[in-house]
């Protein structure tokens, strides 16, 4: 009994948590990979570019809710998901028209790229707060568990409650499908064959009549669904503050990184990783170890490794980690 | 078929094509010699549309492609290989040629997921035509075998099974036999005039290795610091002074020097 109870107090605030923000991080890191691989930068306006998409669909959330359109017990947002995510590839497809396209052209190095992106960022960043502002803004709507704490306890028995958000639901299924549908994409269809080729040998790519305006054009254009998908669970998930988007930018790059830059199996292992290792360390194993040791061993402190205050001080600690022993990331990406 | 106008392409001071003109015939297997840093693979890059010239004009049956880009220039029919052979490495070799016929259904966003039938038939085609430049190329054997892990010398033929699988007009092959042992030297040679006779493919070859350049090609052209040095066939090319100074060397009038006992 004592080890189900502390089970379940792990499964609620440490596995649960963390599968769902692995899937977000994944879903994040995934964009950052796809433009590593075929645009070899690092594009930095990625956590405002899923700030811009989120932004979309939470307007649009609030003309679908001002209307009266539901989506019965599933939040509204994932109706407007669609939407967000054209106006958002509408957006990034433009600043790759504008700026990116223009240092292709040229063949500018990656470093330079990598800069005009930090200044894309800068924009969207701007552009974002001046349009729905710098709070937070709460978007979910529909019935927020699966099973509350209380329901689980009366379920089993246990002392230990276990609360399955359906926002945390919502996550899972949807990051497995998305991952799943750009797996296909990517190893079934022409068009994802052409990418992969793109990414593997550029020379090569075009000499064997690959269009490359063409791949970039798709590659945005996933990259946008992936980084307002990411976006709108995140955000349904916790809340939407364009700050916090900004800020996801080092989780996301150190899952990637740990991955492997440019391997999409390794974004996905990534997030995961820092997701799972950033909950643990953060949280206070005082619960479950009261649960676990004899009574005189229980611990009187949290037993709390790091505050939550520092919690991107642990996505930094893996990234140089992870840079020192193995640059190209567990997954063998391409080399930084 | 095409002709190359005056020539330039600079690195910085480096003059690296300087002022070539030359011409090539529809229908010839063209080879292309010269010392190393004569320019050959420069001249390829440029016409290839990889690098933009620094001056001059290229055009093919009349038009002028100068600066095209490489996939533009892929679908009129103008195709290349690398000296050092480059490949899909994730890929299978059967993989590898299926990527290259451009503009393919699949590409299309709408076909991915409302052209399913077209998208079948056309892969379908793809996979036997594939399968057949394999069997051609004696290497059916490697067609599920990730591209990357295959000989150095069966990329070569990758590299030339590629441009096999469009009907391309004019191929342009840079070392083939570099470092491809004899068997497969004459396998390749084979594979060319083959494709000369019976596709109507014009080759513009550069090679080392002056057997499989007599064997396969007239006219030959040969380079030097970045300029065309002599025009004609092979024996021509070797009785030339300038070029035996230049490219293949005071060798052989000394030989009998050396050979001589205690020399």
């Amino acid at each position: 009994m004592e080890f189900l109870n502390a089970f379940v107090a792990l499964s609620n605030f440490v596995l649960i948590p963390a599968i769902a923000y692995g899937s977000q991080l994944a879903l994040g890191a995934l964009g950052v990979t796809l433009i590593y691989g075929i645009l070899r930068f690092s594009n930095f306006a990625h956590g405002d570019t899923m700030a811009f998409g989120t932004m979309a669909t939470v307007l649009i959330t609030w003309w679908f809710q001002s209307m009266g359109v539901s989506f019965g017990p599933l939040p509204t947002a994932l109706l407007a998901l669609p939407f967000g995510i054209a106006v958002c590839a509408a957006f990034v497809l433009l600043t790759d028209r504008g700026i990116y396209r223009f240092y292709r052209r040229v063949k500018a190095k990656p470093i330079i790229l990598v800069m005009a992106s930090l200044g894309v960022m800068f924009i969207m960043n701007g552009l974002v707060r001046f349009i729905i502002g710098p709070d937070d803004q709460r978007f979910a709507d529909g019935a927020r568990f699966i099973v509350t704490a209380g329901e689980f306890k009366k379920m089993t028995g246990l002392s230990e409650g276990l609360a399955l958000k359906s926002t945390q639901a919502i996550t899972l299924v949807t990051a497995i499908v998305v991952v799943a549908a750009l797996f296909w994409f990517l190893n079934k269809t022409r068009t994802g064959k052409s990418m992969r080729a793109y990414s593997d040998n550029e020379d090569l790519a075009l000499l064997s009549g690959i269009n490359p305006e063409r791949v970039v054009m798709v590659t945005w254009l996933i990259v946008a669904g992936l980084a307002t998908i990411a976006g709108v669970l995140y955000g349904l998930d916790k809340s939407f503050k364009p700050f916090t988007y900004f800020q996801l930018l080092l989780p996301i790059f150190a899952s990637a990184i740990v991955g492997g830059l440019g391997n999409p199996l390794g974004a996905i292992a990534g997030g995961f990783v820092i997701a799972f290792s950033e909950v643990m360390v953060t949280y206070a194993w005082k619960k479950v170890a009261g649960y676990l040791l004899p009574e005189a061993w229980a611990p009187d402190g949290l037993v709390q490794l790091m505050s939550t205050d520092y919690k991107f001080a642990v996505s930094f600690a893996i990234l140089l980690i992870v840079l020192l022993f193995k640059p190209t990331g567990l997954f063998k990406g391409k080399s930084v | 078929m095409i002709r190359v106008e005056n020539l330039h392409k600079h690195f910085g001071g480096f003059h690296a094509v300087d002022g070539a003109s030359l011409e090539i015939q529809p229908g010839s297997i063209t080879g292309l010699i010269g010392p190393n840093g004569a320019g050959k693979t420069t001249l390829f890059n440029v016409i290839a549309g990889v690098l933009p010239p620094t001056s001059g004009r290229v055009t093919m049956a009349g038009e002028d492609i100068t600066g095209l880009p490489p996939h533009a220039l892929f679908h009129k029919g103008l195709l290349r290989t690398f000296q050092i052979a480059h490949e899909f490495s994730s890929m299978t070799c059967r993989e590898n040629l299926m990527m290259v016929p451009g503009n393919q259904a699949g590409e299309q966003v709408w076909n991915t997921w409302f052209g399913r039938k077209r998208i079948a038939d056309e892969e379908r085609a793809l996979r036997a035509k594939a399968d057949e430049v394999l069997e051609f190329l004696t290497i059916s054997h490697l067609a599920d075998h990730k591209a990357g892990q295959v000989s150095g010398g069966q990329k070569k033929l990758l590299e030339l099974g590629r441009t096999m699988m469009v009907d391309a007009k004019i191929v342009f092959l840079d070392e083939v036999g570099a470092g491809v042992n004899r068997t497969l030297l004459n396998t390749i040679g084979d594979a060319i005039l083959q494709l000369n006779k019976e596709r109507g493919y014009t080759f513009v070859v550069i090679e080392h290795d002056m057997d499989f350049i007599g064997k396969i090609c007239n006219p030959v052209i040969c380079m030097a610091e970045g300029k065309v040095l002599a025009e004609g066939t092979l024996a021509q090319i070797k009785a030339n002074e300038q070029v035996i100074e230049a490219y293949l060397g005071t060798g052989l009038k000394n030989k009998d020097k050396l050979a001589e006992p205690g020399v």
